[in-house]
């Protein structure tokens, strides 16, 4: 049934349905109304048997969570910003363990300065941890990714935690229309969670042990195979869900008027949809602009980025982070990715810290980048003229 | 570029329900077959600084999610934020502004400098009348509806319905709402 919602809500109800048996959270801005939906729909009697746990900080929620999966439970949590980050030792333990832990990112910035607002440095931070990632546009794309993640997450071929990113506030405070899920719907794709092995007091087992030089580097290169399954068991779940609920959300990037375009810009995540309205316009000006919108960044789907961008002669990529003393994340992917392919290369990173992004700059700076008044490289967007003390 | 059929910019004080007018004002207009979209600026929100929302409604689904600089209508909550925060900012040509102020339309635009249209009512008042407390969304926004006839009443009556468990609390704000609703029509004659 669709309906107007906001953010949080479309997450909660969408795990929900999901049928988690273990939840366990900490509150951090602007997270904290999915679990507080979640808490509500627990004490209503709305989750089953599901166990909801409000732990002492994000690091005791990740640890409640490892044992749970562990004990062969589906378990959710959600969070961001600080709160991923003192997750983030638990979180690349759950990775090694092979622990198919399902997380919402409300993608915020990080400390220092404080911000409570709305970036991808967070979920950045985690890049190289044996995390699954995807970046949602709407709201509607994040209710649908949610039990999407427990299926690739709990598939035996994959078995891997599952981080959904989606725009802290951008989306998550937002209302807006949502298609919302019905429990048959949700039961036709996923089924029960079989976990290939768990521990029970009666069968212990030990997860994450010791590994000592002559075997660690076995149990990284499954991780790195777990991952590159992944990219195709992600794509099989897309279609079955296509098939269930009539909506094929175009698989890990999803590329518009890539084959002719001169100027391809690259975006991920909340920005997106207005970034493709501006190229929309261009397009019926005449101008050769294209859009590819990245979903999957962990694994990185380098086949569908290279096909992408092969016959363009410049690339564009709207970054919400940075790599300091490099780039901006995305941008170091895109180019690794078309390895052999010589297009002129640009970035810039805008909307850092909640900064908002008007409708004109994305029409500036793509304009400007397809007229040529642009030079090559890294670029912050609109930045405040400021006198740095450098003594 | 998408045609946004209506941009709406609420001003107000924290706790005053800026950022629920817009939200049920994105409820209600779904409800005509609008799509729509709202969210509010993000500050901390405390009690008493100022807030700031945005509604957009559109006959096609809306991707555009910047905040809103040229809006069609400004929606101002709190008579206090007229001055420190410039609520008439990048007003369209041919917008309209409708604000809680204890005095006439033409004291209000006098005042501000402006040319544009505006409407006041005395929200606070009307609101202490129906609820006894100060919270003047429900009386904005059902002059938003009186002003501009962008969203039909009884979906916004629906939605408040749907929005307030307590079907006492909402039968009050339903009254608040008509009745700023009626005298805004009225100030407006369409």
């Amino acid at each position: 049934m669709k309906k107007v919602v906001r953010g949080f809500y479309s997450i909660a109800h969408s795990v929900k349905l999901c049928k988690p048996n273990v939840i366990a959270a900490y509150p951090i801005t602007p997270q904290t109304e999915i679990v507080e939906n979640l808490a509500k729909m627990y004490s209503n009697g709305e989750l089953g048997d599901c166990e909801y746990v409000t732990a002492e900080s994000e690091f005791g929620a990740a640890s409640i969570l490892v044992g749970a999966s562990a004990a062969g439970a589906r378990t959710f949590t959600a969070t961001c910003s600080q709160g991923l980050v003192l997750m983030s030792e638990v979180l690349l333990n759950a990775a090694g363990m092979r622990l198919p832990i399902v997380i919402v990112n409300t993608n915020r910035a990080l400390s220092a300065p404080l911000s409570i607002w709305n970036d991808h440095q967070d979920s950045m931070l985690l890049r190289d941890g044996g995390l699954i990632q995807i970046h949602v546009e709407t709201n509607q794309e994040a209710h649908d990714m949610v039990p999407l993640a427990f299926k690739v997450a709990e598939n035996p071929r994959v078995m891997l935690p599952f981080m959904v990113n989606m725009d802290g506030f951008k989306l998550t405070h937002a209302y807006e229309p949502v298609d919302l899920l019905d429990q048959e719907i949700v039961d036709s794709f996923l089924p029960p969670y079989e976990p290939p092995v768990y521990m029970t007091t009666k069968n212990p087992l030990t997860f994450g042990s010791y590994a000592p030089p002559h075997c660690y580097a076995e149990f990284r290169v499954t991780l790195q195979n777990a991952m590159m399954r992944a990219l195709d068991e992600i794509e099989k779940a897309y279609k079955d869900w296509a098939e269930i609920t009539g909506r094929y959300w175009g698989g890990h990037a999803v590329g518009e008027y890539t084959d002719d375009a001169e100027l391809v810009v690259v975006s991920m995540g909340s920005l997106t949809g207005m970034v493709r309205d501006v190229v929309n316009e261009m397009r019926r000006e005449g101008k050769k602009v294209g859009l590819l919108k990245l979903r999957t960044f962990r694994p990185f789907p380098v086949k569908e980025v290279r096909n992408a961008l092969k016959n363009a002669n410049k690339i564009l990529v709207f970054e919400r982070a940075v790599s300091f003393g490099y780039e901006g994340p995305v941008g170091i992917e895109v180019k690794s990715a078309i390895f052999g392919f010589t297009p002129e290369f640009y970035s810039f990173a805008v909307g850092l810290g909640g900064r908002d992004v008007p409708r004109e700059e994305i029409v500036k700076i793509i304009g400007d980048v397809y007229e040529g008044k642009v030079e090559q490289g890294f670029h912050f967007g609109t930045i405040k003229e400021f006198e740095e003390v450098v003594v | 570029m998408i045609d946004i059929l209506v941009e709406v910019r609420f001003h107000g004080r924290g706790g005053q329900g800026v950022v629920t007018a817009a939200d049920m004002l994105a409820v209600a207009g779904f409800k005509d077959g609008y799509y729509t979209l709202s969210f509010p600026t993000f500050g901390a929100e405390k009690r008493g600084t100022p807030v700031a929302s945005f509604l957009r409604l559109s006959d096609e689904p809306i991707v555009t999610r910047d905040e809103i600089y040229h809006p069609d209508y400004v929606v101002v909550m709190d008579p206090t934020v007229i001055g420190p925060v410039k609520v008439e900012s990048g007003l369209k040509d041919g917008g309209k502004i409708i604000a809680n102020y204890p005095k006439g339309s033409e004291d209000l635009r006098r005042s501000m400098g402006i040319d544009a249209e505006v409407y006041t009512i005395n929200a606070t008042k009307m609101a202490m009348e129906y609820l006894g407390r100060p919270i003047t969304n429900s009386a904005m926004v059902g002059a938003f509806v009186g002003a501009s006839g962008v969203v039909k009443l009884d979906s916004l009556i629906e939605t408040v319905y749907e929005w307030f468990g307590n079907k006492e609390l909402a039968e009050k704000n339903v009254k608040l709402i008509k009745e700023a609703y009626s005298y805004m029509k009225e100030v407006c004659r369409w």
